[in-house]
């Protein structure tokens, strides 16, 4: 094993321990917080992928953004800080079953049809800030645009869900 | 490496998400989970387009768009959410039951 490939198996381990620790813990806060190693950890691995810029929007908009909202949600919602037993109570074992055989068939499909396939890294296209803005403003301009449409519908929809109710003619 | 090494991480992240999604009864847990799914398919995409050398970097591309559709999605989730806390005073998922399709028998359309 090469070293890339040490650093690979090493955070993708962080990655699906944290992972689990996300869906399974009993603290609303902690969820969040192991949530940021996830979200890192996939940057890491990113980065061993030859996708610079991707790692790095990956910090600013997950580990940055994403997980800042989660937890003003979180505050907003007077979530206790505390232990809570009753966050996963009823349908444990139906979601276990329907996500083993997510998984399961998931992974199956993937290892038998790319099995032989090898991931040249030494020789693939490091993805810099450069290499990536030229294909997005050169090749990929109409899905970018269209992109800023869609941010622009989600902000007008957010800032009408939050407006406070009984004012002039909501 | 192996190609199929990120392919079987990106899988068994993206069934961990969906143990997440199906299994959390407080509505942010919920959304936590949808984030890693989308994160699994990030990967998906990131894998390929180092694997495919893509002269055009549609895999990195997409994922970087994937990024982006998952900030509008958290954030109007959110602004959901808290519209739902302002109404219910909570966010359990599972005693949000306005919407279920149950079987009135006064049913009379209007």
């Amino acid at each position: 094993m090469t070293w890339v490939q040490v650093i690979f198996v090493l955070l993708s381990l962080v990655t699906l321990g944290s992972a689990l620790l996300v869906v399974t813990t009993s603290h609303l806060v902690h969820s969040a917080l192991w949530l940021v190693v996830t979200l890192g950890a996939v940057a890491g691995i990113f980065l061993v992928l030859a996708a610079e810029f991707v790692a790095w929007v990956q910090v600013l908009i997950y580990v940055g953004a994403v997980v800042v909202l989660l937890l003003f949600a979180l505050m907003l919602t007077k979530a206790p800080t505390g232990r809570q037993e009753e966050l996963t109570a009823r349908r444990v074992v139906p979601a276990a079953v329907v996500a083993t055989l997510v998984g399961l068939l998931l992974a199956v499909t993937v290892v038998a049809g790319f099995r032989d396939v090898r991931l040249d890294l030494d020789r693939a296209v490091v993805g810099s800030a450069e290499t990536t803005g030229t294909s997005v403003f050169t090749l990929w301009v109409l899905p970018f645009e269209v992109l800023s449409v869609l941010l622009l519908a989600a902000l007008v929809g957010a800032i009408v869900l939050s407006r406070l109710r009984g004012g002039d003619d909501a | 490496m192996p190609l199929w090494w990120p392919l079987l991480v990106a899988s068994l992240l993206f069934a961990i998400g969906v143990y997440g999604a199906l299994s959390r009864r407080n509505a942010v847990l919920v959304l936590m989970g949808v984030e890693l799914m989308l994160n699994a398919v990030n990967l998906n995409f990131v894998a390929f387009d180092a694997q495919l050398r893509d002269v055009l970097h549609g895999g990195q591309t997409f994922a970087l768009f994937v990024i982006v559709i998952a900030a509008a999605e958290i954030g109007l989730a959110l602004a959901i959410v808290l519209l739902v806390f302002r109404t219910h005073g909570h966010i359990e998922v599972d005693d949000l039951r306005e919407l279920a399709d149950r079987d009135e028998p006064s049913r009379t359309d209007a």
